[in-house]
C-alpha cells in the first residue's frame, strides 16, 4: 500500500475527486460533442439540397454506409490473400510429395489496393518525406541560425523556394526521378516522386523556424555561455537547442501539416498510390457510391492530419523541458 | 594587499545605435589590488553594468583597455566569475544542474564525481538553497534565483569575482547573512571583488573602496572613497560608529547633491517650458 502514501497519489486523488475537475471535463466534452453535432446536422441538411450529376449529394448516413462497405472490401481482399497463400502451400506440398527435390515456386500475391492499403501507403510516404526533410532542415537551420553570414546567404534562397507550389515541383521531380536509375532498395518510382515532392515542400517551415529559434537565444544566456566558456558543442547542446526547441517544434508541426496536404495533391495529380489516388479514381469512376466514398476519404484525410499533429504535440511534450508551455 | 592586479586604463565604450554612436563610458581609470573589495555605485543607467561587462570580457572597450595579471582582457576567462544582474540561470536546468555545469566546466575533469557533488552542495548550502536542489528556476522566487546565481559564481572559485547587484532582490535578513558570508569567503580566499550596488550601507560595510560614477552619457568615475574601517566588520557595532556614518554621509552627498538625477530632469523640463513660452510670445 506504499503507493497510497505517495504525494503524487494524493495530488492525483484530490484532483480527480474534486467536483470542479469533473465539471470542467464534462463541460469540455459537451462543447466538443455539440460542435460535432452541429456539423453533422448541417451536413445532413445541406446534402438534401444539393443535386449533382451523380445524383443527390451524400449525407452522413450514406457516408457511414460506404465506410462499412470499404471495411468489407478490405476484409474480402484479406481473405483472398489468405486463400492464395493457402493454395500455394497446398501446391508446394503436392510438389514435394511427387518429388522431394522439387523446386518450389514462391509467388507473391498481387493485392489490389484497398482504401486501407492506400491509407498505409500515404502515411508511409508522408512520414518518410517529412523525416528526411527534418533531417536536412534542423541541422541546416541550426547552422544558419548560429551564423549571421550563413543567414544572409540562405535567406534569399529560402524566401524564393518557400512559396513554390507542390504542383510546380511535381513535373520536375517526376522527370528527374525517371531519368535516374533507381535500385530496388528505393522502392517504387512513384514512391520516390511523392517523397521528394513532400520533402521539397515541407523543408521550409522547419528550416526557417529552427534558424529563427536558434538566433533568438536571449543575450543573458549567451553571456552565461561565454563566461562559463562552453565549447561550441556544449554551447549548442546546453544553451542553444533547449531554448530553440519550442520554435523547432512549431516549424515541425507546420511542416508536417504541409507535407500531408502536399502529398494528397501530389498523389491525385501524379496518380501515385495513396489516398489522393483513391479520391481521384472514385471521381473518375463516377458510380452512385463514388461521392459517398469521397466524403469518407475526405473525412479520413482530415482525421489523419489531425492525428499526425497530435503525434508531434506528444513528441514535443516529451522533448520540451517546459512541460507547461505546450498546450494546443 | 599587493601590487596592482586589475587595471582599467582610459576605458571608454560607445555603442552603435540608430541615431549614431552612443558614448556610454569615457576615461574610466581604476587600479585594483589583489584581494581588494571595490564597490561601484551610481544612478541607474550610468554604466555600471557596462564597466563590469568589460572587465568580464563580454564587451570590448572601444577606447583604452583592461589588464588583469599583466594580460589584456579580451574575452571571459577562468579566473573571473560573474553574478549577473538578472541572475541568468538556464531555465531548463535544475538549481543543482545550473551550479554543477559551472563546476564541471571549471574543474575540467580534475574533480571526481563525488567531489563535484560535494562542492556543488556545499556552495548551495552556503546560500541556503539546499532545500530546492531539484527545482527549476521557474519554480523558485527571484531572491532564490539570485542566491543560486551567487552560488554558481562562488563555486567557480574565481580570482576575481564580478557581481552586478547580487543582493538586490533579497529580504533584509537573507541579505545580511549573505553579506557576512561574502566577507568571510573573501577574507579566506583573498578574492578580488568588484560589486555593483545601489545600497549605500552595503557599499560602506563591504568595501575597501567605493567608486562613485557620474551620470551618463559619457559616464566616468566621479570620486573614489577609501573606506578605512578595520576588518572583520560587524554591522551592529558599526551602526553607531562615527567614521562609518561619516563614510555613509559622503556617498549619500555624492549621489544626492553632486549627481542629482531627478533635479536634472526637472531643470530640463523647466528649460523646455521656458523655450515654449518664449516661442509663443
Ligand atoms: N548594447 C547596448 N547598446 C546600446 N546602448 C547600450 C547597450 N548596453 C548599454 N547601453 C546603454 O549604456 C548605458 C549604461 O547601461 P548599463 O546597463 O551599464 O547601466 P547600469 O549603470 O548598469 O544601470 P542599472 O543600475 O539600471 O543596472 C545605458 O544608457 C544603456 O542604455
Ligand atoms: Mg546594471
Amino acid at each position: 500500500m506504499k503507493i497510497l502514501h505517495h504525494p503524487a497519489f494524493h495530488q492525483w486523488q484530490s484532483q480527480f475527486s474534486s467536483t470542479l475537475f469533473w465539471r470542467k471535463q464534462l463541460k469540455q466534452s459537451l462543447l466538443t460533442f455539440s460542435g460535432l453535432l452541429v456539423f453533422v446536422l448541417c451536413w445532413q441538411l445541406a446534402s438534401s439540397q444539393i443535386q449533382t450529376s451523380l445524383g443527390q449529394f451524400p449525407g452522413p448516413t450514406q457516408a457511414a454506409a460506404q465506410w462499412s462497405q470499404l471495411v468489407d472490401e478490405y476484409q474480402a481482399e484479406q481473405q483472398r490473400e489468405d486463400a492464395f497463400y493457402q493454395r500455394q502451400l497446398e501446391r508446394h506440398a503436392a510438389l514435394l510429395a511427387a518429388d522431394p527435390q522439387a523446386e518450389l515456386p514462391n509467388l507473391p500475391y498481387r493485392a489490389r489496393p484497398t482504401f486501407f492499403s492506400q491509407i498505409l501507403t500515404s502515411l508511409q510516404t508522408v512520414l518518410t518525406g517529412f523525416v528526411l526533410a527534418s533531417l536536412i532542415a534542423i541541422p541546416l537551420g541550426i547552422l544558419i541560425g548560429l551564423s549571421s553570414n550563413l543567414y544572409q546567404v540562405f535567406n534569399p534562397l529560402i524566401q524564393l523556394f518557400k512559396p513554390i507550389s507542390p504542383l510546380a515541383w511535381l513535373p520536375l521531380v517526376t522527370l528527374i526521378v525517371s531519368s535516374v536509375d533507381l535500385s530496388a532498395a528505393w522502392g517504387s518510382r512513384s514512391f520516390v516522386v511523392s517523397v521528394c515532392t513532400v520533402m521539397l515542400c515541407s523543408l521550409w517551415p522547419t528550416l526557417l523556424n529552427t534558424a529563427v529559434g536558434v538566433s533568438q537565444v536571449p543575450q543573458d544566456l549567451l553571456n552565461v555561455s561565454k563566461v562559463l566558456r562552453l565549447s561550441w558543442w556544449r554551447h549548442l547542446r546546453i544553451i542553444v537547442l533547449p531554448s530553440a526547441v519550442p520554435m523547432i517544434f512549431t516549424g515541425l508541426r507546420l511542416s508536417l501539416g504541409i507535407a500531408w496536404m502536399v502529398l494528397i495533391a501530389a498523389e491525385m495529380l501524379a496518380q501515385n498510390p495513396g489516398l489522393g489516388k483513391f479520391v481521384w479514381d472514385e471521381f473518375q469512376n463516377g458510380s452512385s457510391n463514388s461521392l459517398s466514398r469521397i466524403c469518407v476519404a475526405v473525412l479520413v484525410i482530415g482525421l489523419l492530419g489531425f492525428a499526425l499533429d497530435r503525434l508531434m504535440l506528444t513528441l514535443q511534450r516529451k522533448v520540451n523541458w517546459d512541460k507547461s508551455a505546450v498546450s494546443r | 594587499m599587493q601590487k596592482t592586479h586589475l587595471e582599467l586604463t582610459q576605458v571608454g565604450i560607445s555603442f552603435p545605435t540608430e541615431k549614431g554612436p552612443f558614448v556610454a563610458l569615457q576615461n574610466v581609470n581604476l587600479h585594483i589590488k589583489k584581494g581588494e573589495f571595490v564597490s561601484l555605485i551610481g544612478h541607474s543607467g550610468c554604466g555600471k553594468s557596462t564597466v563590469l561587462n568589460i572587465v568580464a570580457g563580454l564587451h570590448q572597450a572601444t577606447a583604452g583597455g583592461v589588464i588583469l595579471n599583466h594580460k589584456e582582457v579580451t574575452e571571459p576567462g577562468p579566473e573571473r566569475a560573474v553574478v549577473f544582474q538578472n541572475h541568468s540561470l538556464l531555465p531548463w536546468l535544475t538549481v543543482y544542474q545550473n551550479v554543477e555545469l559551472a563546476v564541471k566546466q571549471q574543474s575540467k575533469g580534475k574533480k571526481t564525481k563525488a567531489e563535484i557533488r560535494d562542492w556543488v552542495e556545499h556552495n548551495l548550502a552556503l546560500v541556503h538553497m539546499s532545500h530546492a536542489l531539484d527545482k527549476r528556476p521557474g519554480e523558485i522566487s527571484g531572491g532564490m534565483k539570485q542566491r543560486v546565481g551567487i552560488a554558481r559564481a562562488l563555486a567557480m572559485q574565481p580570482e576575481v569575482l564580478l557581481m552586478d547587484e547580487p543582493f538586490g532582490a533579497l529580504d533584509a535578513l537573507t541579505r545580511a547573512h549573505l553579506q557576512d558570508s561574502l566577507m568571510e569567503i573573501q577574507a579566506q580566499l583573498n578574492t578580488t571583488v568588484m560589486m555593483i550596488t545601489h545600497d549605500v550601507d552595503e557599499a560602506v560595510l563591504l568595501s575597501d573602496r567605493i567608486v562613485m560614477m557620474t551620470n551618463g552619457p559619457a559616464a566616468t568615475i566621479g570620486e573614489i572613497l577609501t573606506v578605512d574601517l578595520p576588518r572583520p566588520r560587524h554591522r551592529l557595532q558599526l551602526a553607531d560608529d562615527p567614521t562609518y556614518n561619516h563614510y555613509r554621509h559622503q556617498v549619500l552627498s555624492f549621489l544626492y547633491e553632486k549627481q542629482r538625477k531627478v533635479e536634472d530632469l526637472g531643470s530640463k523640463r523647466a528649460e523646455k517650458q521656458q523655450q515654449k513660452t518664449q516661442a509663443s510670445a
